[in-house]
């Protein structure tokens, strides 16, 4: 009723570009919630999957719906910045990967930990940080989330480990805190993911070994987009059934650009870790729009009919909306007035990111150390000291 | 480490054999069999893998002791240490501190030839966001690895093996359970007036005999154990140098990129250079990979002669 009142009287004073079709959503009954059918999963050593219906709440199809179109647009506009020459170095874009780290965040509990390798942008703001902390370290400005001194692959926040730059990396270190959970006895859990390029570095391998023995609360999650760079993964992979190649560790292979197939197996993963039994591996089948980077134009190893095909058919936040729609989750409109709210955010934090002072000189040596009193640190030559503080 | 080990209960030991064979060079001797399997930790053979997860622990708020059986191996895992370990304070701009010890025996043996020989000081001493510390003897190794463990940041502890089985009368206050010694100072083992002689490690005890022979002819050296290689406590030095007007550098890694020529560097850039009557000499181990015959590896690290040669050699006697 309240809601009727509002559009009604912003109608009568005109205020609002909104057409009159506000007022016949407000009135509009909307289902609470919805089942959808999803893909059964591949089995690795499992007798059972996650379940093949889920129930969706309207409330949880427009918080993901935004979610994925945030980090859609923030990727593009990290995409314009950097032909803008704003944003310099190495810019690793997830548009088309959106139902992953959406998806898995709707899996787990903020008190869970995720670490990831370099594509980690659309993480840093599942895992709570803002567009505009996101951008402004993309650009490499004292606001940015890192002070500017990290930039796109150093991104830390809350039980979020990073954005890792050196490749495979990441897997020890999330078997590790995987073992700092097992620990102290909380049950979180860890999600430790890598890409199909990654998947065949050796440390990987020790690090499910490890993961194993222990019986650490680890979820291995493989994001295969298919192409590790600029190779296929028919090219790099003797095997690329990457949900089974932790051998002995249980594995499952997920749709990964249906964000509820995502959502549901993060479920039923995190489920199995908390149960004490060892870690589990996700593979996550899903892809970029983008190159590997911004210097990659991302056609010479592939065609555009591909991507294009992907795009029309496969698109994350074109199914979830399709579903929505059809099921009287939510109407056209009101996603279309997400879709203009989300813009908006993102022009903002934009501006903030490009008007953002760069991080002060005097900061230069600052964070060598924790916890330790200042001492100098050498500049360029003897006589250029800076100041470092922890 | 068993002091550190009852005192905070995030802290833990993981690495190849440190628990139930007592620790390979028995460093950890008695430790999992009054702690555990979840504080002690056996590793496969794994450097990379246990190492990155040893600094995903520390990530995570855990105190990790990671062992290398020796340094050596430790360049499979390298990466973990510089690049998860040391840089990412600064990366994340003071988010994620990484409160991690890497230790483990450095340096050359007796007789186990050049993959098992190499010292590592000046590879880890090149790096900013690590602390390098190189106990001499067991006054340092008490005090510096129970720094290392209560400090926040990722220390490198370099041992060494030859040391492991030499006694050493310990003072009282280094018998306590909070007896630290602090990371970046060093110390001056013997007082003098003729020369300064800077070592770390084993050839700490070679400069003290060398000073020894020479004090019967008169030459009085005053010998500093760096204790900490990174950050280096040059000022010691300069102020030991300034009094003396002479000095040699003595370690047993490789001269080329080595802790002397970093010393002698800052040397010539600091106060000290305008107190020296003769330039900075470096003994070092010898610039081949290690031999394994006994007359051959004898002379590829700085023995007590050469240490009096290089000395003499700067005084011009």
């Amino acid at each position: 009723m309240r809601k009727m009142l509002a559009a009604v009287s912003r109608v009568l004073l005109g205020v609002a570009q909104k057409p009159a079709t506000r007022v016949l959503v407000a009135s509009r009954n909307f289902a609470n919630d919805a089942t959808f059918e999803i893909k059964k999963c591949d089995l690795h050593r499992l007798d059972e999957g996650p379940p093949v219906t889920t129930v969706l709440t309207r409330e949880d199809g427009l918080k993901y719906y935004r979610m994925m179109q945030t980090v859609r647009r923030m990727e593009l506009k990290a995409d314009q910045l950097y032909k803008q020459k704003i944003i310099r170095g190495f810019c690793h874009l997830c548009d088309g990967q959106e139902a992953c780290c959406v998806g898995l965040e709707a899996g787990i509990n903020p008190t869970d930990h995720l670490i990831t390798a370099y594509r980690a942008h659309g993480f840093t703001f599942t895992r709570g940080l803002s567009v505009r902390e996101i951008l402004a370290e993309l650009t490499g400005r004292r606001g940015g989330c890192a002070k500017g001194k990290g930039g796109s692959m150093h991104m830390y926040a809350k039980n979020f480990y990073g954005g890792n730059g050196i490749v495979g990396a990441q897997v020890p270190l999330g078997a590790g805190i995987a073992l700092a959970c097992k620990y102290n006895g909380k049950d979180e859990v860890c999600l430790t993911l890598y890409g199909d390029g990654a998947a065949n570095q050796g440390q990987i391998f020790e690090a499910y070994n490890m993961a194993a023995l222990w019986k650490l609360p680890c979820i291995f999650i493989c994001e295969n987009n298919r192409y590790g760079m600029g190779t296929s993964v028919e090219r790099a992979a003797a095997s690329t059934d990457y949900y089974k190649r932790g051998d002995f560790i249980p594995g499952l292979r997920v749709d990964g650009m249906d964000i509820l197939c995502v959502r549901e197996a993060t479920k039923f993963a995190a489920a199995y870790c908390r149960s004490g039994k060892g870690p589990i591996l996700m593979e996550l089948q899903t892809y970029r729009y983008h190159g590997h980077s911004m210097s990659d134009p991302g056609v010479s190893y592939r065609t555009r009919e591909e991507i294009q095909e992907v795009r029309s058919k496969s698109d994350p936040i074109m199914l979830l909306k399709d579903r929505m729609v059809n099921s009287n989750l939510a109407s056209v409109e009101e996603l279309k007035e997400i879709d203009v709210e989300v813009r908006k955010e993102i022009e903002d934090a934009a501006q903030f990111a490009t008007a953002d002072p760069e991080p002060p000189l005097e900061e230069l040596g600052y964070h060598i150390y924790s916890s330790d009193p200042p001492f100098e640190v050498r500049g360029a030559n003897q006589w250029i000291k800076f100041k470092s503080v922890s | 480490m068993d002091e550190e080990l009852e005192r905070d209960e995030k802290v833990f030991l993981l690495g190849e054999e440190v628990a139930q064979y007592d620790g390979a060079y028995k460093v950890s001797r008695g430790l999992w069999k009054k702690y555990g399997d979840k504080r002690i930790i056996d590793t496969p053979i794994s450097e990379m893998g246990f190492a990155g997860i040893a600094v995903g622990a520390a990530m995570a708020g855990l105190r990790p002791i990671c062992e290398f059986m020796t340094f050596n191996f430790s360049m499979q895992a390298i990466d973990q240490v510089i690049n998860s370990a040391a840089k990412t304070y600064y990366m994340s701009a003071g988010l994620q501190p990484v409160p991690i010890v890497f230790r483990g025996p450095n340096g050359a043996s007796a007789g186990v030839a050049a993959q098992h020989s190499q010292c590592f000081a000046a590879w880890y001493g090149h790096c900013p966001g690590l602390k390098v510390v190189s106990p001499w003897n067991s006054e340092d190794a008490k005090g510096l690895i129970k720094s290392a463990i209560r400090d926040n940041n990722p220390v490198v502890m370099l041992e060494n093996e030859l040391m492991y089985g030499v006694s050493f009368e310990l003072p009282a206050e280094a018998q306590s359970k909070d007896f630290l010694i602090p990371i970046g100072k060093a110390k001056i083992e013997r007082q003098g007036t003729h020369i300064t002689v800077v070592a770390h490690s084993r050839p700490v005890g070679h400069c003290l005999e060398a000073a020894t022979v020479l004090s019967k002819e008169g030459i009085e050296c005053e010998v500093i154990n760096m204790r900490t290689i990174r950050p280096m406590d040059i000022d010691a030095i300069e102020a030991s140098v300034m009094k003396t007007n002479h000095l040699v550098t003595v370690e047993g890694g490789w001269p080329q990129f080595g802790v002397g020529a970093e010393i002698c560097a800052r040397i010539m850039e600091g106060p000290a250079f305008n107190f020296l009557d003769a330039p900075a000499v470096r003994v070092t181990g010898a610039d081949v990979p290690m031999p394994y015959a006994k007359i051959l590896e004898d002379h590829s690290v700085p023995q007590v002669k050469d240490i009096i040669f290089a000395i003499k050699k700067t005084l011009n006697i």
